[in-house]
């Protein structure tokens, strides 16, 4: 595809690369690593993460970033186990009924970002602080959930090649990408996205619908990390506090490692998909290993991420430098982080 | 080529500001087929009579005709609607988003419910091969030139709405061929009809490509003329406000350079994109003036000696030993000292005391550890506040609350403290009082006196001749010529300005 | 008359003023909250529990005050607690009898070292290579934690060789020994700004970046440095941490501390757009976050459930420090008034 094969999308074949990299390593290294079922469970096992992603994808392109997302999954696999398993409420109810909550909370944080200009990160973080103590206000500790149509779902395998099966979560995982990609291809809001992230200004200009696009991509958020709760749930047949405590920095890592960049404006739903695949191997890496402590999950994301954030940094300084024949009025390499 | 009815008719436009009128009852109008430059120095009410035609601001009186209808647009928006696009300087497009899309950003093409990429990108094209250009159209914005960009914008706006086409200094960053090549579109777009209305300080480009010129100064009209019949010495004229005849005599007994001891030489100097490489020499005692019209590249030249801008080329020389400058903070330890004329961005720390301010820069030459003492600090501060009589109820007041020219005062208090042997004055009478640039031009003939060396940087020729003993002529960013003795005066400056035709 | 103007303006004020209204809420409410007890030669009570609990808090704080007044931001400050806390952990070892496999001072130089290098890492990211200062400490804040539990092995490591327990568990002249440390570290940094230009220029750099680089400043430096100081003074945070539990836990030690950090900061005066910077109001600022928890405490309210409050008081305080937000309350109120 033409549209693919752009310098800008360099970074997401080097996150490729590095999959099949690290695939082939641990297929060489390890029987047993080369299978289908192995290579489907990094949808499994990453379905959630997988589902925040997309959203996150989404957020970060728009120039902003949800630090909630993680703690929105937990308070809704809490509210979800305290529903069925307490109130004793029917799943038809209680899904919509937390989904409907995740992008409320998603589009509230959204209007305060927009409307009187405060910045993400802080509006963010403190949904973050706000989701996690609701958590524990719901529940202090672990609610199983045994509700029957929940355990169902959670052991189902859904066969698609031979014996190797998919999780219902993962199918989730798989719809909710196919429906972000799609939208931010095919649809004004998704392009809208982008513009606002390349210059919310131009984008304000030129007549675009910034505002509604803005509040709205919170709240799809939001709802991303409720429906990821949901798909938690699903995993660990439990609600609890300290689920997903860290979650909303392996899903910003993994958006970024899928060469999406954190500046905005640029990023790709398949990318963010190979930044997740590349997580999960890495895991997988690990456990296979058997021996190596499975903290060097994050400090190898840790060390991809700023790998990414220092190219796209220097990718960033090179343009500029190229661009010095632009406007006269702005000095060269202006502002203190560059003394 | 002209009709006989303009399409674009503005009559007796006043806009006032808090404190400042903008435009005072100006005439404009516009011809379908012909480029019409707008052409005036700073505060002449260029950009606020654009704001008025685009919806950006309301007049408080007069009234707009288009074709003849009264219109009153009340954002950029709604006057696209009606037919009048802009495109400015900042080329407002996403430069992450591919060229077809930017032309089509809100207006995408659909096709069962979903973005008709192909469609987009064949109507790209067309577009574009109107304007001659032709290119991938799939690649992204930021990939092209600003040249390209510039026309990606044109054919935005145009697709939307073409009856006028408003280009806010369109050529500031482009390089002879890519002006070649955006006054070829320009041409061919007035040949079919288009009334483009064209603003721009390079007075070579307007001779190029306008048909008319209309020179505001002020705030007010000063005329409507056909380019033809306009030399350019009478524009420049017109634009500052002088009548030929009366030129004021260069000062009588001006200082000469007393015994040519260098303090500066700039040999070759240039950054490539910015200026071309200049000389300059700079004795002690001297004041050396830096004329040209706005955007002649003077605080180009500032910004490059002082080491805001890196030079890709040439050398500074301190008396007579080769310096490097690559930072404000080896040019401050070379001596050197520099006001810029944004005193608001690049100067003043508004919420910092007078005090703080005046000694920042002494500081800083003396380094972190070397405190200056609260007590010491206060002395300075006070005598500088004294002798250059800065009005403040005390040197611990916010320097945010001082007016204008105290504020420039203290600029200058700030550099005085460093006792520099080279100071850089970039504007430093602007936007202050009478009394108040009359002190700090005496105030600069005391410092060359006692044997400073400065450079001093005015849009006003009349300052510039009072306080310089030789002046460096700059015109579209290059140095053409320097004035010395007898040549020191305004109308010398504005000849050289128009050239030799 | 004057005196009470010029401190009801300044930006302490307020802080002092919510600080206060705290303290006296609880005084009715909460049963003995101001008594303050002597057992075993040291003070005990509620008012105790809140300088000793919040001495952390405090120092990240006066790291984080240097750091925003740049302009920037550190949110890596609670990794770093972190990893100082596994690392002088590790030095020290587990040993049942207490025996240090390091001296304890080599062991909490050790860890100090640590966290200064990792304050010069996110140092040299913002200030050489240019990077934006959140996206700068993030990869701290995500790879720092792993960092941790490497020095510990993912174990929770348990210290008992007791001379480190004096740290965070020590009482000297009957009061905490840490509100010692964050005495020492407020002085000398108040010193060490007010005293030298290194204050006056964070300010200028965070006032106006382009005037500070033209006024000759090394705003590089300036930048390095103030977040080297942010991973020093988290790397003593750790130490404490580590002390007051004698375990390291590289999971959960320093767990949110950054926001804590950021809001006592902001409550204590020195606004999020950098510029000037009040170091004492951050440490009050720190005290009302405590007393805060405290009083959230003393209603039954499990402490878990704090964060909630926590996130309401950033958003009501984000909210009045926003030009925007204030001229909506304004218009709204002329227009209550025109009707009226």
């Amino acid at each position: 595809m033409k549209r693919m094969a752009g310098f800008r999308n360099l970074p997401m074949f080097v996150t490729l690369g590095l999959f099949i990299v690290m695939f082939g390593t641990g297929s060489i290294a390890f029987p047993g690593f080369f299978s289908v079922q192995n290579f489907l469970n990094l949808f499994i096992d990453n379905s959630f993460l997988l589902i925040l992603a997309v959203g996150m994808t989404f957020v970060i392109i728009s120039g902003g970033i949800d630090l909630s997302v993680g703690s929105v999954l937990a308070l809704s696999g809490m509210v979800t186990a305290k529903l069925l398993e307490q109130v004793h409420m029917s799943p038809l109810l209680v899904i919509p009924i937390v989904l409907a909550m995740g992008t409320a909370l998603g589009l509230f944080m959204g209007y305060l970002i927009q409307t009187f200009e405060l910045p993400p990160f802080i509006v963010t973080l403190a949904g973050l602080y706000l989701a996690r103590g609701l958590c524990y206000i719901v529940n202090l500790f672990t609610i199983a959930v045994t509700n029957p149509y929940f355990v169902a779902a959670a052991h189902a395998q859904v066969f698609i090649i031979g014996t190797s099966f998919l999780s219902p979560g993962a199918i989730v995982a798989i719809v909710v990408v196919l429906v972000g990609f799609f939208v931010s291809r095919y649809t004004k809001f998704g392009r809208t996205v982008f513009a606002i992230g390349g210059s919310e200004q131009s984008a304000i200009l030129m007549g675009l619908p910034v505002a509604r696009t803005k509040i709205a991509i919170y709240g799809l958020s939001g709802f991303c990390a409720a429906l990821a709760g949901l798909v938690f749930t699903l995993y660990t047949l439990s609600g609890y506090g300290l689920n997903g405590s860290g979650m909303e920095l392996d899903t910003i890592a993994t958006v970024v490692i899928g060469g999406t960049l954190l500046t905005g404006g640029v990023g790709n739903i398949f990318g963010t998909v190979l930044g997740v695949f590349v997580y999960g191997t890495i895991q997988t890496l690990i456990v296979f290993q058997g021996t190596l402590n499975s903290w060097w999950t994050r400090i190898a994301i840790g060390f991809l991420v700023f790998v990414f954030c220092l190219l796209q940094r220097l990718f960033e300084s090179r343009k500029a430098r190229a661009a010095v024949r632009g406007p006269l009025t702005q000095p060269a390499g202006a502002g203190a982080s560059q003394g | 080529m002209t009709e006989e009815q303009p399409i674009l008719v503005m009559k007796g436009i006043t806009k006032v500001f808090p404190g400042v009128k903008a435009l005072s009852g100006v005439d404009f109008r516009l011809f379908k087929g012909e480029v019409h430059a707008i052409m005036g120095q700073n505060g002449a009410g260029k950009s606020t009579l654009v704001k008025v035609l685009t919806g950006v601001h309301r007049q408080e009186s007069g009234e707009v005709r288009l074709e003849g209808r009264p219109i009153h647009p009340d954002s950029p928006l709604a006057a696209q609607k009606l037919g009048i696009s802009s495109v400015y300087q900042e080329i407002n497009l996403c430069p992450n988003l591919s060229v077809a899309e930017n032309i089509f950003a809100g207006r995408q093409p659909i096709r069962g419910g979903i973005i008709d990429w192909n469609r987009m990108a064949r109507r790209s094209e067309e577009l574009l091969k109107r304007l001659n250009v032709s290119i991938d159209v799939t690649r992204e914005l930021s990939s092209y030139s600003i040249a390209i960009q510039q026309l990606v914008a044109i054919a935005r706006v145009l697709d939307i709405s073409s009856r006028i086409l408003i280009l806010d200094e369109p050529t500031s960053s482009l390089d002879d061929a890519e002006v070649d090549q955006l006054f070829k579109v320009m041409r061919s777009l007035r040949d079919e009809g288009l009334a483009i209305l064209f603003i721009t300080h390079f007075l070579d480009q307007t001779y190029r490509i306008a048909d008319r010129i209309t020179v505001l100064k002020n705030g007010e009209l000063v005329g409507e003329f056909r380019t033809e019949a306009l030399p350019k010495i009478d524009l420049i004229a017109r634009m500052l406000g002088k009548e030929l005849s009366e030129f004021s005599r260069k000062r009588a007994g001006t200082q000469a350079a007393r015994d040519e001891k260098s303090v500066l030489s700039v040999k070759s100097l240039g950054l490539r994109g910015s200026i071309a490489p200049f000389d300059l020499a700079l004795n002690e005692g001297e004041v050396l003036g830096l004329a040209g019209l706005l955007g002649s590249g003077r605080t180009e030249m500032a910004r490059l000696i002082f080491g805001i801008d890196g030079a890709t080329q040439g050398e500074i020389r301190i008396r007579d030993r080769k310096v490097a400058i690559r930072s404000p903070q080896n040019a401050m330890m070379a001596g050197m000292g520099f006001c810029s004329e944004d005193r608001k961005n690049e100067g003043v720390f508004a919420e910092l005391s007078v005090r703080e301010n005046i000694i920042l820069a002494l500081q800083a030459k003396k380094g972190v550890l070397k405190n200056i003492s609260p007590r010491r600090q206060l002395e300075i501060a006070e005598e500088l506040i004294k002798s250059l009589a800065i009005v403040t109820p005390t040197a611990n007041n916010k320097a945010g609350q001082l007016s204008g020219g105290n504020q420039q005062k203290m600029m200058l208090a700030r550099w005085l403290a460093t006792q520099p042997a080279i100071l850089i004055l970039d504007e430093p009478t602007r936007g202050i009082d009478v009394g108040a640039k009359l002190e700090i031009m005496e105030l600069i003939l005391s410092l060359s006196r006692r044997g400073m060396g400065i450079v001093f940087i005015s849009s006003d020729f009349e300052e510039v001749v009072r306080c310089s003993g030789r002046i460096a002529v700059l015109r579209d960013k290059v140095k053409v010529a320097e004035l010395n003795g007898d040549d020191v005066n305004e109308t010398a400056i504005m000849r050289t300005i128009a050239g030799g035709n | 008359m004057s005196w009470w103007k010029s401190l009801s303006r300044s930006n302490i004020f307020w802080a002092l003023v919510a600080l206060a209204a705290l303290l006296v809420f609880n005084l009715f409410f909460t049963p003995n909250f101001m008594r303050v007890t002597i057992r075993e030669g040291h003070l005990y009570g509620n008012l105790i529990d809140i300088l000793k609990n919040g001495a952390p808090i405090m120092l990240l704080a006066i790291g984080m005050t240097l750091v925003i007044a740049t302009k920037g931001i550190d949110i890596s400050v609670g990794s770093v607690v972190a990893i100082s806390a596994g690392a002088v952990a590790v030095l020290i070892g587990g040993d049942l009898a207490g025996n240090p496999k390091y001296p304890i001072l080599v062991a909490m130089a050790g860890a100090l070292l640590v966290s200064v290098l990792a304050g010069m890492w996110n140092g040299m990211l913002v200030s050489r290579i240019g990077m934006q200062p959140i996206i700068a400490t993030l990869v701290l804040f995500v790879a720092g934690r792993g960092v941790a539990m490497l020095f510990t092995n993912s174990l929770q490591l348990w210290l008992y060789a007791k001379p480190f327990a004096i740290l965070g568990q020590g009482y000297v002249l009957g009061f905490p020994f840490d509100i010692y440390i964050v005495g020492f570290i407020l002085l000398v940094t108040y010193l060490f700004t007010r005293r030298t230009a290194v204050g006056m220029f964070i300010e200028a750099v965070g006032i106006n970046p382009t005037a500070a680089r033209f006024s000759g400043i090394n705003a590089r430096n300036i930048i390095f440095w103030v977040y080297t100081f942010s991973g020093l003074c988290a790397g003593i945070a750790g130490l404490i941490v580590c002390s007051t539990v004698m375990n390291a836990d590289g999971n959960n030690a320093g767990r949110l501390f950054e926001l804590d950090a950021i809001l006592a900061v902001v409550l204590g005066g020195t606004s999020m757009n950098g510029g000037k910077f009040y170091l004492l109001g951050s440490i009050i600022g720190a005290l009302i976050i405590q007393t805060l928890t405290v009083t959230i405490y003393a209603f039954g309210v499990p402490a878990d459930a704090a964060p909630v409050v926590k996130a309401l008081v950033v958003w009501a305080f984000s909210l009045m420090q926003s030009p925007r937000f204030r001229l909506t309350i304004a218009q709204a109120f002329n227009r209550g008034r025109v009707a009226a």
